[in-house]
C-alpha cells in the first residue's frame, strides 16, 4: 500500500470517528427514535469518491468497530452495520452509474441506512409494526442526506485539488 | 452540479413519504389497549381506559416505566443510554409503538375488538 494512501485511510478513519463522537454528544432534539444527521457518511462519502468503493467499504467498516467499541455495545454495533453496509452498497451502485451527483448519492445513502435499521430493529423486536417509523425517517434521511451531500461536495472538490 | 436523477430520485422519495403518511393518517384508529413485548414475546397488557403507572423490569437490572393517562401511552422513565423512548410522544392510536431498542421493549398500541369498544361507550 503506497504511504499517501495509508494517510488518507487515517485522516478519514480519524475524521469519520471524530464526527461520530460529536453526533453522539448532540442528539437531535426529536421524539423519533433513529433519527440523525449522519455526519460521519461526509467521510465515507468522501471516501467513495477520492479513495474509491472498496476503500469506502473499509473505511465505514473500521469506523463501525471503532465507535461501536468506544461509545457503543455489540446492538448498536449491529444497528450501525446494517445502516453502514446498506448504505455503502447503495451509494456505491449510483456512483458507478454515473447518472447521480453527489447529492443524490448521499440521500439515497442516508435513505438507505435507515431501511437498513428498520429492517434490524424489525428482527431485533419481532414486532412488524416498527414500520410505522420508516416514513418519518425517509425525511429525514432525505432532508439531511441533500445536507451532508452538498456539504460532502464542497469537501471533495478541496481534496481532490491537493 | 446537481442532475436531473438527483431530483427524480428525491421527487420519489417525497411521494412515497406521502403516500405512507396519507396512508397512515386515512387509516388511523383509536387503540383500546397497550401490549407490552420484551425480547419479541408478549409481557402484559393493559386496558387504555384505565390511568396505570408500570416498571417492566428485566433480569440484567434494565426498566422502562410508562404510565397511561387521559387513553394514552407515554414512556416516562427508562434504563437505556440514549433515552429516545422518555423522548417519544404520547401515543393512542393503534399500530403506534414506542421502541426502547437498547432495551428491546416495545409498547404496542393494540385495537379494539368489538367486546372493548362496548365497554368503553357504557
Amino acid at each position: 500500500m503506497k504511504s499517501s494512501k495509508i494517510s488518507t485511510y487515517g485522516l478519514l478513519i480519524a475524521l469519520a470517528f471524530i464526527l461520530s463522537y460529536i453526533e453522539a454528544l448532540f442528539p437531535p432534539p426529536v421524539p423519533i427514535p433513529g433519527i440523525k444527521l449522519g455526519l460521519a457518511n461526509l467521510m465515507v462519502l468522501a471516501g467513495l469518491y477520492t479513495m474509491g468503493v472498496k476503500e469506502a467499504f473499509v473505511l465505514s467498516l473500521i469506523r463501525i468497530i471503532l465507535v461501536g467499541l468506544t461509545f457503543g455495545n455489540m446492538s448498536t454495533m449491529l444497528f450501525s452495520l446494517a445502516g453502514g453496509i446498506l448504505s455503502w452498497l447503495v451509494m456505491s451502485l449510483l456512483k458507478q452509474v454515473k447518472s447521480f451527483s453527489l447529492v443524490g448519492v448521499s440521500v439515497a445513502g442516508a435513505v438507505s441506512h435507515n431501511i437498513g435499521q428498520i429492517i434490524t430493529a424489525i428482527f431485533v423486536t419481532e414486532n412488524i409494526n416498527i414500520i410505522y417509523y420508516l416514513p418519518f425517517l425517509l425525511l429525514s434521511g432525505l432532508i439531511t442526506g441533500a445536507v451532508i451531500g452538498i456539504i460532502g461536495a464542497l469537501i471533495i472538490k478541496r481534496i481532490k485539488k491537493q | 452540479m446537481i442532475k436531473k436523477n438527483d431530483f427524480l430520485l428525491i421527487g420519489a422519495i417525497v411521494i412515497l413519504c406521502l403516500a405512507a403518511f396519507a396512508f397512515m393518517l386515512l387509516s388511523r384508529k383509536e387503540g383500546s389497549k397497550v401490549i407490552v413485548y420484551v425480547d419479541g414475546n408478549e409481557y402484559a397488557s393493559f386496558p387504555l381506559n384505565e390511568d396505570v403507572e408500570y416498571t417492566v423490569r428485566k433480569e440484567d437490572g434494565a426498566y422502562n416505566t410508562f404510565i397511561i393517562k387521559d387513553g394514552k401511552i407515554d414512556m416516562i422513565a427508562a434504563s437505556c443510554p440514549d433515552k429516545i423512548c422518555v423522548n417519544e410522544r404520547s401515543k393512542h392510536y393503534r399500530n403506534e409503538t414506542i421502541t426502547c431498542l437498547p432495551n428491546n421493549v416495545v409498547l404496542e398500541i393494540s385495537g379494539g375488538e368489538e367486546g372493548d369498544v362496548d365497554i368503553i361507550a357504557k
